[in-house]
């Protein structure tokens, strides 16, 4: 039976998932997500939530080029992502994806500066001196001015997620995918991620995908996909 | 900078203790490779050179290689009669025409030659005989083939130019019979001829025998002692680049027939056994540096173990799996590189303590140093060798940090 399709008509779709579904091989194969169709327009916020184990993380993956369904179409800005062998996957996952996990992820011998200008470091789109003053901008655009050169471990929880999503716009992408980007942070340091990413869609027009459990989160949300056993069920 | 080398040696740096440990595995292994090598190899060298140095490049005897061929054969290959019990006609020990001969083996680039006329003679002095071997020289050429006049401790090798009685001895036949620079002793060659000869020289080579039993005259004393004019039974060869000889000893065999060999020739069984002794050498060095690559290969595998989240983030974002390994390839690179940098430094030092060492060489007169090879081929190799390892021993890291699958860790992480 195929699943509902989450759809938004009146926009430009970035991202078209057809019939997605994720199943792990294995003597009793696990499937994580079945027959989700998704579409993504451009600067939506789009949030996934569901009770645990219901596979919102696992489509996140799926949506974010981190893994390859079993099954079904995933097409980023009119591609078919699955003719893409794994160099192109993580190409474009560098030049056009951003991520923003539920724990920062940071590298700890970097600085803040420095883990911003990895993905452009790694691109090489941008010269030594464009990258640099490109991580500068993004951090003073989220708040980190004077925290360029300090390491995570110097850094708080809320400043490192900022971080992070600073790293996830390092490249310009059309699409930020979150999982649980609030999950380990109080409730100021929430707010002051929902805003963040609230502002990405507005001021950036990048779509927002994110998978939380946080009703505060979601709220503002321009639609909500509501994930059951792996089925999406509105 | 680049940055997989950045990334590489934030990785080291953040396990200092264990990057340190394994990079004094990389400077040990190579600091001992130089020195286990530098002996080796000197040990080889002072061993080649002592034999080029005392014997003849080339020596052309008064034999042939092959026997040779009766007229009859060479008339008649075909010929269905054979002759057996065929007797050679008796000859006269020597090389034929050795002025004309000369000449010949002078006309090769980089070659010179001196003709010998080596007997067996018995020194009596003071109521003593002493066996010798007698050399008949010209001094001038004899210069040129060998370091004997460099060996004179006493007196000149033109000595016997100018006093044709005049016979040059080793210091250790002077010392056992109480001789000196003057004496007269008497000189019987096999032949059965006597003469009153004076002690014109002295020589010492380091090597006891040798100065026990060889004596030097001039070659016409020495042709008439023993009955042989005109006649030299030996030509002596040095060569500029000694490593030709056995090319122009083949050359000078088919030139003028007579046997020539070359100090390899020579010495093959002892140079074979030099290789022989390299193989296990660099077996037992060579294990030195891959117990080194254990060291590496363990902090390399505990870094990839370490920072798997770290990979899955890098995979996340972007990078590839080659990106990955290249990152780990680097680290074992870095502590090869570094390894044999430190350990180049050392190996010197180790090479330089070995080289202050004397010993006693059995045979010698002298204490020697330690023989140490200082060439830079050896440093090249060692840091080759460590370098290798290192980056084999993180190739199996490295390769499993490329397949990690970020979506396992992310999965398992959050």
């Amino acid at each position: 039976m195929a699943g509902r399709e989450a759809t938004n008509p009146g926009d430009s779709a970035i991202l078209v998932a057809e019939r997605l579904t994720r199943v792990l091989p294995g003597e009793v194969p696990v499937t994580l997500v079945q027959d989700a169709s998704v579409r993504i327009g451009r600067g939506e916020f789009v949030i996934i939530r569901g009770p645990s184990g219901s596979g919102k993380s696992s489509l996140l993956y799926l949506l974010g080029l981190l893994d390859r369904p079993t099954s079904g179409r995933l097409l980023l800005e009119g591609e078919d992502t699955g003719t893409f062998d794994e160099d192109r996957l993580a190409t474009t996952r560098l030049a056009k994806l951003g991520f923003v996990f539920q724990f920062h992820f940071l590298l700890a011998e970097f600085t803040a500066l420095d883990n911003v200008q990895m993905p452009m470091r790694r691109l090489g789109r941008l010269d030594e001196a464009a990258q640099r003053d490109r991580a500068a901008q993004l951090l003073r655009d989220l708040g980190l001015a004077g925290h360029e050169h300090k390491r995570p471990s110097q850094l708080s929880g809320g400043q490192r997620q900022r971080v992070a999503i600073a790293r996830a716009l390092a490249n310009d992408p059309v699409l930020i995918l979150a999982d649980e980007p609030t999950g380990a942070l109080d409730t100021k340091s929430s707010a002051n991620v929902h805003d963040i990413l609230h502002d990405l869609t507005r001021e950036r027009g990048c779509s927002v995908v994110a998978v939380t459990h946080d009703m505060a989160f979601a709220q503002g949300a321009d639609r909500l996909i509501e994930l059951v056993d792996g089925r999406i069920v509105s | 900078m680049n940055l997989h080398f950045d990334i590489a040696l934030s990785h080291l740096l953040s396990r200092r203790r264990q990057t340190l440990v394994s990079l004094m595995g990389v400077v040990l292994g190579v600091a001992f490779f130089l020195a286990v090598s530098a002996l080796m190899r000197g040990s080889e060298i002072d061993f080649i050179e002592r034999l080029v140095d005392t014997a003849p490049h080339i020596t052309v005897s008064d034999e042939f290689r092959h026997a040779r061929v009766q007229p009859a054969t060479v008339a008649y290959p075909d010929g269905a009669v054979r002759v057996s019990n065929v007797k050679p006609l008796t000859d006269r020990r020597g090389i034929r025409q050795y002025r004309q001969r000369l000449a010949m083996i002078e006309s090769i680039p980089g070659a010179r030659v001196a003709p010998v006329l080596v007997g067996q003679a018995i020194f009596s002095f003071a109521g003593r005989d002493e066996a010798v071997t007698l050399s008949g020289i010209e001094p001038e050429r004899m210069r040129d083939v060998s370091t004997i006049d460099e060996d004179i401790v006493a007196g000149s090798l033109d000595a016997i130019d100018t006093d044709r009685n005049g016979i040059i001895i080793g210091v250790g036949l002077a010392e056992k019979l109480s001789l000196d620079i003057g004496d007269t002793v008497s000189v019987v060659a096999a032949e059965g001829n006597v003469r009153a000869m004076n002690i014109v020289g002295l020589f010492r080579t380091g090597n006891v025998n040798y100065d026990e039993t060889q004596t030097f005259a001039h070659l016409k004393r020495v042709q008439a002692l023993m009955n042989r004019p005109n006649v030299a039974n030996s030509l002596v060869m040095r060569m500029d680049d000694a490593y030709r000889a056995r090319d122009v000893a083949a050359r000078v065999e088919r030139m003028i027939q007579y046997k020539a060999v070359s100090w390899q020739e020579a010495s093959e069984d002892i140079l074979n056994t030099l290789v022989v002794r390299n193989v296990i050498m660099y077996s037992v060095v060579g294990a030195i540096l891959l117990v080194a690559a254990f060291g590496i290969y363990n902090v390399i595998s505990t870094v990839v173990m370490e920072k798997t989240r770290d990979i899955a983030i890098l995979k996340s974002i972007g990078f590839h799996a080659r990106d990955i390994r290249r990152i780990f390839l680097i680290e074992g690179a870095i502590i090869g590189l570094i390894g044999s940098v430190l350990g180049a430094f050392g190996g010197v030092g180790l090479m330089a303590l070995m080289q202050r060492i004397e010993v006693q060489v059995p045979g010698e007169s002298e204490p020697v140093n330690l023989p140490v090879y200082w060439g830079m081929d050896q440093f090249a190799m060692a840091a080759a060798f460590a370098l290798a390892a290192a980056i084999f021993a993180a190739y199996l890291p490295a390769r499993k940090g490329g397949r990690v699958e970020p979506v396992d860790i992310l999965r398992g992480a959050v």
